[in-house]
């Protein structure tokens, strides 16, 4: 359904901020893409449309980037999309384990490719499978609308996908006190905070091993 | 060695602060020392911030190792076009994990590092490039570039020097490839992230076709550290050829993965007892990853080895990003190499041939290993789809696709060939997770 009048005139707002950061416009069309995103929760045709109307290029150009990503979804997204590492070191940790369980739980292929998601009906939870997310020694980590849950096991991942189900989003271990929405992850993707940047600690516990270890024994760089 | 000297174990700098509950915050990183590298540098010129940077020899911590400061002076100077600044905090190569936490904890240094770098380079723009998948990272940096531009250390006149600088936080969507530094400069142009040919260089044509530095997240995190105690003080730490320190992340079957700033040069038989040993007693190393997924594996006869440029390549292997990824005996080498190469198929951009086609069939091999219906003869297609790959290749993603199961081949053939025997992989993977008793 196209946007409507209101709606357009709110992203067309934003697009111009948006915009305004490049020296080039044409740099502005990933967060275009994530601002179409947090709208509608997926890049649409419409999303599309809009895109190439702000930049003035075409609608194939957009979708040609649009689809180079893998971060921009091509339908309807979950309110919660949950990936699940299964790069080496988490999948060995046990996020195998992890992804076949919750695959099983949604009703989904435990040993598919994960390629397309796993949604359940309410469309509330999608699972997918994730590639590396640069937390290896939280191994294994579950992500949230990308947000961190680290240290998951199989157990405390199906009692995640419970709670966001029964609509109690738990709070991510590095991250805000409130879980986002994936459309507000978007809109924060585009460039637009949510005020929650002060939230949750500085560093994880297993950021801190060594600066701990450092200070027990006295270990310091040279003055 | 000379000009080196004798440093406590682990020396943190980087990462000196993040035990504060507000390291992430202006307040907290300027309690700590910080934005005081800023009207240092400010007070010289540009061309000796440079030969500072120089003389440190630092070198890039994103994993290629190449001098830092010899990459500015490349940029030309009065040449009449903009210039711009783009620090690679796309930090995705598998197992490596010391970016995200820094840029968590300790934003204000990176921006720091960004500001003194563009003073530098004659920079008025610049990008922080970071991957999207981790919001709370995104929000920090958001965050403390709204605070740095308050404060007047981002803006027009920065310190009453004169200089301006524009910083812009950037989030990429999900492509591992947007990590070379030719893609990602295509990425941010607004494109689908393929790598370029060089040359020319960034340094000549990069971002918009003008001069481009593009630096690591760690490697811009260094530099107010530099200015702040000046080169000697880098250059005394670490080794002969690889001086300073680094963060060195942790992560698999030891007791406490994490990360760990020492000096270059530093052992795994060293860090893995700091981390309180190895995860279970009576399963031993059997293989780990230098610099990510992209370096050689090496295995317990590597444990000595410095864990610098020149210690690791001299092994058979690279530095990369210090990406300990830690495995014990309980996990099937053939395992982990099929999960790596199956990631270099799935990020492979499809731009040239050998890496498109190569990475595909690659995959189909050692699937076929792994379910115990190869032979010896796939090891020879496994080798030589590689070497069609390596060095014949657009960029590092293909020259990189083939290692992980190359060097497994090296370290356990008979153990691969043991699946064909087995029909089937004879490991039992509950045993490998981190539950497993």
């Amino acid at each position: 359904m196209p946007f409507s009048e209101e709606t357009l005139a709110r992203l067309k707002a934003d697009a111009v901020e948006i915009t305004g950061r490049y020296p080039k416009a044409r740099s502005a069309l990933q967060p275009l893409l994530y601002l179409v995103q947090s709208e509608e929760g997926y890049v649409s045709d419409d999303g599309i449309a809009f895109c190439a109307a702000v930049l003035g290029i075409t609608e194939t150009e957009v979708r040609g980037v649009a689809t180079f990503y893998t971060m921009y979804k091509h339908e309807p997204a979950a309110e919660y999309q949950i990936g699940v590492c299964t790069n080496t070191t988490c999948a060995i940790m046990g996020g195998d384990q992890i992804y076949a369980e919750l695959a099983e739980k949604l009703g989904g292929d435990p040993h598919g490719d994960g390629h397309h998601d796993i949604k359940s009906p309410d469309g509330k939870v999608a699972i997918e499978r994730l590639e590396c997310n640069a937390a290896c020694d939280y191994a294994p980590v579950v992500m949230v609308n990308w947000e961190f849950f680290d240290n998951q096991t199989p157990t405390s991942a199906k009692e995640l996908v419970d709670d966001l189900r029964a609509g109690n989003p738990p709070t991510p271990t590095r991250g805000p006190s409130r879980l986002c929405t994936w459309k507000q992850a978007n809109r924060i993707l585009a460039g637009f905070g949510d005020g929650q940047a002060a939230d949750g600690p500085s560093a994880g516990h297993a950021s801190l091993v060594g600066l701990k270890l450092a200070k027990e024994r006295g270990w310091k760089a040279p003055e | 060695m000379e000009g080196t000297r004798v440093t406590d174990t682990l020396t943190p700098v980087l990462t000196a602060n993040w035990d504060q509950p507000d390291s992430f915050t202006l307040a907290g990183y300027s309690r700590t020392g910080g934005y005081k590298a800023l009207p240092r540098a400010l007070a010289m010129g540009p061309d000796d911030v440079i030969a500072t940077v120089k003389n440190a020899v630092l070198r890039g911590r994103g994993g290629a190792g190449f001098p830092t400061g010899m990459k500015w002076s490349f940029i030309p100077q009065n040449d009449g076009k903009p210039h711009y600044l783009t620090v690679n905090a796309d930090e995705s190569e598998p197992g490596t994990c010391k970016d995200m936490p820094l840029m968590m904890a300790n934003p204000h240094v990176l921006i720091e590092g960004i500001v003194i770098t563009c003073y530098a380079i004659r920079a008025n723009h610049a990008f922080i490039y970071v991957r999207g998948e981790v919001l709370h990272v995104i929000r920090r940096l958001q965050y403390a570039v709204a605070q740095a531009y308050e404060a007047g250390y981002l803006g027009k006149n920065i310190l009453g020097s004169g200089f301006d600088l524009d910083l812009v936080v950037h989030a990429g969507a999900g492509a591992y490839i947007c990590g070379e530094e030719t893609a990602l400069l295509t990425s941010l142009e607004g494109y689908r992230g393929l790598p370029r040919n060089r040359p020319p260089f960034p340094a000549v044509e990069g971002l918009y076709a003008c001069p481009t530095v593009i630096n690591n997240v760690e490697s811009i995190s260094s530099v107010p550290s530099i200015i702040n105690h000046g080169p000697e003080w880098f250059a005394g730490l670490g080794t002969e050829k690889s001086k300073g320190f680094g963060i060195f992340s942790l992560s698999g079957h030891v007791k406490n993965p994490g990360q760990y700033e020492a000096p270059l040069g530093i052992t795994l038989r060293e860090l893995i007892g700091l981390a309180g040993g190895m995860l279970r007693p009576g399963h031993p190393l059997k293989f780990w990853t230098p610099g990510g997924s992209s370096t050689p594996l090496l295995t317990q006869e590597h444990l000595d080895i410095p864990l610098d440029f020149e210690g690791v390549g001299g092994a058979g292997s690279m530095l990369g990003t210090r990406a300990l990824q830690i495995f014990d005996d309980t996990t099937c080498v053939l395992r982990a190499a099929l999960r790596w190469t199956e990631f270099y198929q799935h990020e492979s951009c499809g731009k040239c041939t050998p890496c498109r086609e190569g990475t595909y069939w690659l995959v189909r091999a050692v699937e076929r290993l792994e379910i115990g219906k190869g032979n010896e003869e796939d090891l020879e297609t496994i080798l030589d789809v590689g070497s069609n790959i390596v060095g014949r290749a657009f960029c590092a993603l293909g020259d990189a696709a083939p290692v992980p199961i190359t060097s497994a081949i090296k370290y356990f053939k008979d153990e691969i060939i043991q699946h064909e025997k087995h029909g089937g992989c004879p490991f039992d993977p509950a045993a490998s997770t981190a539950w497993a008793v």
